[in-house]
């Protein structure tokens, strides 16, 4: 709703942030499944087909089933929310999203009273996803949010940028976007949602454990063993772009913070 | 064929390759400044240029091998392709040092504290007295110790590839690749015809 898009604009709305370029956020991309390289996506994600497209929502609902994108399109409401973007590769972008409450598409399925988490599936069709030839992830890609912070109204299921469709590598048609954790989380091109009770595998944790917990909170006291995350690079600032700090829960400490009292979040990072 | 290209690999000055070699890095740097690296520029140059090193270490690790079991004597541009691969690790570190980490402070924890960053300066460091004694007046001072101290290469290409592959997120082929092309060019210099003949009595007897 309007009420919550002021939330999320709220803490940061004295230093309104400015979008990077459509440029910048179309060919600089992580989506493995279509290769490692920053352009790869950009490159090879036209091959993907997302119409039609589906999403399975299964596990502890009480409206379990396939859901059609057009369907559940029809059944919400799009907002368009600004977010900063931290990759845990230590860049960041600013990315003008369109998109609903993850919680809204959650309530139209119905989550039973003992889910506590909610685990992504990310479509996996080697013959469309040039980038799955090789075992860089154990494929499908796999992404995962306790229940409470899947219901935080920070939590958008974006399906556009720019006021346009979301473009294939940044994950159409329909994604994830977690803005206060490392961009890996934000997971792409979603076909499958299912409620469980217990913490769900997520791809870089299995790949990674020590380096990438399921939490993943952006944290500029808890370095990532091979590089620091005190600091970031915007893109787009060219050949000699300054690196700026990087803040707790990317900014959007005030708001979700709370989700959070009593852990440590080095050890849950 | 060979013998032709031998020729006329004999007549090429070896400042054509210094000079080949070397334009990649003001062009890079130019592609960088005007939008040719994308929108990540800094990261972008710092791995060509790391890449153009790391394969300038394999041109220059072949060069024994090729001549061994091609009869193709590229000796005579062995120096340049060891100083240009030097040049292109400095450019990497410039690169590194001034325009990603930037912070001076942050640059000592790095090489401390994240292990492909001390690999990579383990390699750095071992190169240094090699390009300091690539000129004739070394080679001749140092005698055989020349050819001993040369040997480092093989370190600084191992701890390079190495750098590389636990670098990147997940499992990764191109990396791979290099670390693979060092050592099979180490393993073709083991002696094996020594190995061969050291080998032939204990096979008869079987």
């Amino acid at each position: 709703g309007l009420g919550l898009s002021a939330l999320a604009g709220g803490a940061q709305a004295e230093q309104a942030l400015e979008p990077n370029s459509w440029e910048d956020v179309t060919t600089y991309c992580n989506f493995y499944e279509f290769g490692t390289g920053k352009g790869d996506p950009a490159a090879n994600a036209h091959q993907m087909t997302t119409t039609p497209w589906s999403v399975k929502i299964d596990g502890l609902v009480d409206r379990p089933g396939d859901y059609d994108f057009q369907e559940i399109l029809s059944e919400m409401t799009l907002e368009e929310r600004i977010y900063r973007f931290r990759c845990v590769e230590a860049w960041s972008m600013v990315v003008p999203w369109t998109g609903f409450e993850l919680a809204d598409l959650l309530a139209m399925a119905g989550v039973q009273s003992n889910a506590k988490y909610v685990a992504f599936e990310t479509l996996y069709r080697p013959d469309e996803m040039p980038g799955t030839a090789y075992r860089v992830l154990d494929w499908p890609y796999r992404e995962g949010l306790r229940l409470d912070e899947a219901m935080h109204p920070l939590t958008l299921m974006a399906t556009g940028i720019f006021g346009k469709d979301l473009p294939n590598q940044n994950g159409a048609p329909l994604r994830l976007v977690v803005p206060w954790k490392y961009g890996f989380k934000s997971i792409k091109s979603i076909v499958r949602i299912t409620l469980t009770d217990q913490e769900p595998p997520t791809s870089w944790n299995m790949s990674n454990a020590r380096e990438y917990g399921f939490y993943s909170n952006v944290n500029p006291e808890v370095s990532h063993p091979r590089w620091s995350q005190a600091t970031e690079r915007r893109i787009g600032g060219g050949l000699f772009a300054k690196r700026q700090p990087t803040e707790m829960f990317n900014g959007y400490g005030d708001e979700v913070a709370s989700l959070y009292s009593g852990m440590d979040l080095a050890k849950s990072f | 064929m060979r013998d032709r290209l031998n020729h006329s690999l004999r007549r090429l000055p070896t400042w054509v390759i210094y000079l080949l070699g070397a334009l990649p890095a003001p062009w890079l740097f130019y592609q960088g400044l005007t939008g040719g690296l994308g929108v990540e520029p800094i990261k972008a140059l710092e791995h060509e240029y790391g890449k153009l090193a790391l394969q300038l270490l394999v041109l220059g690790l072949a060069v024994t091998p090729l001549r061994k079991y091609v009869g193709l004597n590229l000796l005579k541009f062995r120096r340049a392709l060891g100083l240009l691969c030097f040049f292109y690790v400095c450019c990497h570190l410039a690169v590194w040092l001034v325009l990603d980490v930037q912070l001076p402070g942050q640059i000592w924890a790095d090489i401390v504290k994240r292990p492909y960053v001390t690999i990579g300066m383990a390699g750095f460091v071992l190169l240094l007295p090699l390009a300091l004694t690539s000129n004739n007046r070394s080679i001749r001072w140092l005698g055989r110790s020349w050819r001993k101290l040369h040997r480092a290469v093989y370190a600084a290409g191992l701890l390079g590839a190495l750098h590389y592959v636990i670098l990147v997120k997940g499992f990764q082929f191109e990396p791979v690749i290099y670390l693979a092309l060092i050592v099979g060019l180490l393993l073709l210099r083991l002696p094996f015809d020594r190995l061969s003949a050291f080998l032939r009595p204990l096979r008869q007897r079987a």
